[in-house]
């Protein structure tokens, strides 16, 4: 069980409040990613719940049961730290098996433990050794192990990833990915990564400021964005979002078009401009065009290859069911 | 960077590193020699460098008119004792000033670090009165407390900077483990910082032993240690210039030894933290 909520929680340093009044709800077994900006309070938000920061108002719930004054011991939540914090005078078995050393569990049941936990996670070989003589993965991968033994009610990533280099970020996403499916654990995941947001979550909370912007799926996000931030946040290539005369037209204060919802001709469309830096990946092709009129820079993507050269003039006809509507207030329309 | 450097100019360099070292070692180096002269050849003028007749006479005379074990015993228990006190006392208050620092924490640190500005003799007449009441005079527990006393800013200072150079996630992730603050500290906070611990505790057990002030203020026979020894022999016999050597170097032969043998340690441990 690991049903986490949140009621009315806030957090202040000092005078200045990071965390406005929150109320939030994950529920048991749920992938859930917070994503935002650097500095946007979800990695504070993700603390409060583990217990390392005291909240300064509200109430935090786990499985039901008042929390908020419990020590991070006993909200038997564990947390996977971007820096791994794996502990370096001890060996990788050590590591694994200090929070059941901790909880007074039997010698043979922590040999156990540590032996189905090995095995899951690749380091048999390696529980002998030091954290000093691991590969950034390896080192990850006890990171997880040391949360996994003791079979948390939740499990907490602060950007577990972001230390690692971009391939083995990739495998390391699908581990992830894999093992939740496998523990069925509540697992909460902090990332200012969206693609891993996107890949790996049930739910996604999109935060800014200290607020949640939107709560939902990650496909709900991409296809009904409650507002223009998450609109811009959410995909890559970033939505083109513009104003003016030409958003009128569609119908908000504000329209926005995502790159893959652009089609392209060379000789007619809606738009015209010229092509400034085209992004060949092989698999698709980023366009990024100048003087549409629309905004200072339209990115358009084509799958497969396209050969424009710079100072081209390029059509563009965006797809008007996705097109996106928002208001002054940058909220979606319809 | 490196920077390219001649080879003449490291040739200077190293020259010029040595003079300096020479320089600062010579009157150490003056002492051990003349240990080893007569009376009479240890005035000598023009002083004798290398070529007067090596003698042990004097080493004789200094072991057989005093006790020399006892003196060593208690410099022994005394650098020993203050460092141990000194450090159980230290290492919550830097783990608590390097983890949970307050708004004053600065302050509170450069405040215990100016009291070692003051001179000491403005508290002798206190803490001398303090002793006496106390029945603490002469003995070898009084020096103890005082040495700790003495020395604990350097300690707390030296701890707070080793503490701060270990992440607090690793504490963080112990808090997560279920650690509580005993074992926090216990299993992940004083093995991580074993190598800062060590180089504080040799320098405070340096400070200790060459102290002289308070062990020659406070002490009379019983606690007196090595420092007390050497003083023995400096105002009776102020003349005899080889036995006081003697002495001498008697009283800085262990500290020396030990010094010498540890000083990666220790220079380590006086420049942590200053280059990251």
């Amino acid at each position: 069980m690991g049903q986490i909520t949140l009621k009315q929680v806030t957090k202040s340093f000092g005078d200045v409040q990071v965390i406005p009044p929150l109320d939030l709800t994950i529920e048991d077994g749920e992938f859930t990613v917070f994503v935002g900006p650097s500095g946007c309070g979800k990695s504070t938000l993700l603390r409060l719940i583990a217990g390392l920061e005291d909240i300064t108002t509200g109430h935090i719930e786990i499985d039901g049961k008042d929390a908020t004054d419990l020590v991070p011991a006993k909200r038997g939540l564990a947390m996977v730290f971007q820096s791994y914090a794996l502990y370096p005078h001890m060996s990788v078995r050590k590591n694994i098996a200090f929070p059941l050393k901790m909880a007074k569990m039997a010698p043979a049941e922590i040999e156990k433990r540590i032996a189905n936990a090995a095995a899951v996670l690749n380091l048999t070989d390696y529980l002998d050794r030091r954290p000093g003589q691991l590969s950034g993965g390896q080192r990850q991968r006890v990171a997880i192990g040391r949360a996994i033994v003791r079979e948390p009610a939740a499990f907490l990533f602060d950007e577990p990833l972001s230390n690692l280099d971009a391939a083995l970020r990739v495998g390391m996403r699908l581990e992830i990915s894999e093992l939740h499916t496998r523990l069925k654990t509540t697992m909460i995941y902090v990332t200012h990564d969206q693609v891993e947001a996107m890949t790996m979550a049930d739910k996604i909370v999109v935060l800014r400021a200290g607020h949640i912007e939107q709560v939902g799926s990650p496909l709900e996000l991409y296809h009904r964005p409650r507002n223009e931030f998450v609109a811009g946040f959410i995909g890559s290539p970033k939505m083109n979002i513009f104003g003016g005369s030409e958003a009128q037209k569609y119908g908000g204060t504000k329209a926005g078009i995502r790159p893959e919802h652009i089609d392209v001709s060379m000789t007619e469309g809606t738009w015209n401009g010229k092509v400034g830096v085209a992004e060949h990946l092989g698999s698709d092709t980023f366009i990024h065009v100048h003087d549409t009129g629309l905004a200072d820079m339209v990115t358009v993507r084509i799958t497969g290859d396209i050969s424009v050269r710079h100072g081209d003039t390029i059509y563009l006809t965006p797809q008007l069911d996705q097109m996106h509507r928002f208001d002054a207030q940058g909220l979606r329309i319809a | 960077m490196a920077r390219s450097v001649s080879s003449r100019r490291k040739l200077i360099n190293t020259g010029l590193a040595w003079a300096i070292g020479l320089l600062i070692f010579f009157p150490i180096l003056w002492t051990i020699l003349t240990s080893f002269k007569t009376e009479a050849q240890a005035i000598a003028s023009p002083p004798l460098f290398l070529n007067f007749d090596w003698t042990l006479e004097n080493y004789g005379v200094v072991m057989e008119r005093s006790n020399y074990a006892r003196f060593l015993w208690n410099s022994i228990l005394i650098a020993g004792g203050s460092t141990i006190l000194g450090l159980i006392v230290a290492v919550p208050a830097a783990w608590s000033m390097a983890f949970v620092p307050s708004r004053r924490t600065k302050d509170i640190l450069l405040w215990m670090l100016s009291t070692k500005m003051l001179p000491a003799v403005g508290v002798l007449y206190p803490i001398y009165l303090l002793f006496i009441q106390l029945g603490l005079l002469d003995s070898r527990a009084g020096l103890v407390i005082v040495m700790m006393l003495i020395n604990l800013p350097i300690i707390v200072w030296m701890l707070y900077t080793y503490f701060r150079e270990i992440p607090v996630e690793i504490l963080e992730a112990a808090r997560m483990d279920g650690a509580t603050l005993r074992e926090e500290v216990l299993y992940i906070l004083t093995p991580m910082a074993i190598p800062g611990i060590a180089s504080t505790m040799l320098l405070n057990f340096i400070l200790a032993w060459n102290e002289a002030f308070w062990t020659l203020n406070l002490t009379a026979v019983n606690a007196a240690p090595l420092t007390a020894f050497i003083a023995s022999y400096s105002s009776p016999e102020g003349l005899f210039f080889a036995k006081l050597s003697a002495a001498s170097t008697m009283a800085i032969a262990p500290i020396l030894i030990l010094g010498w043998f540890s000083q990666k340690q220790l220079v380590r441990g006086l420049t942590f933290g200053a280059v990251k």
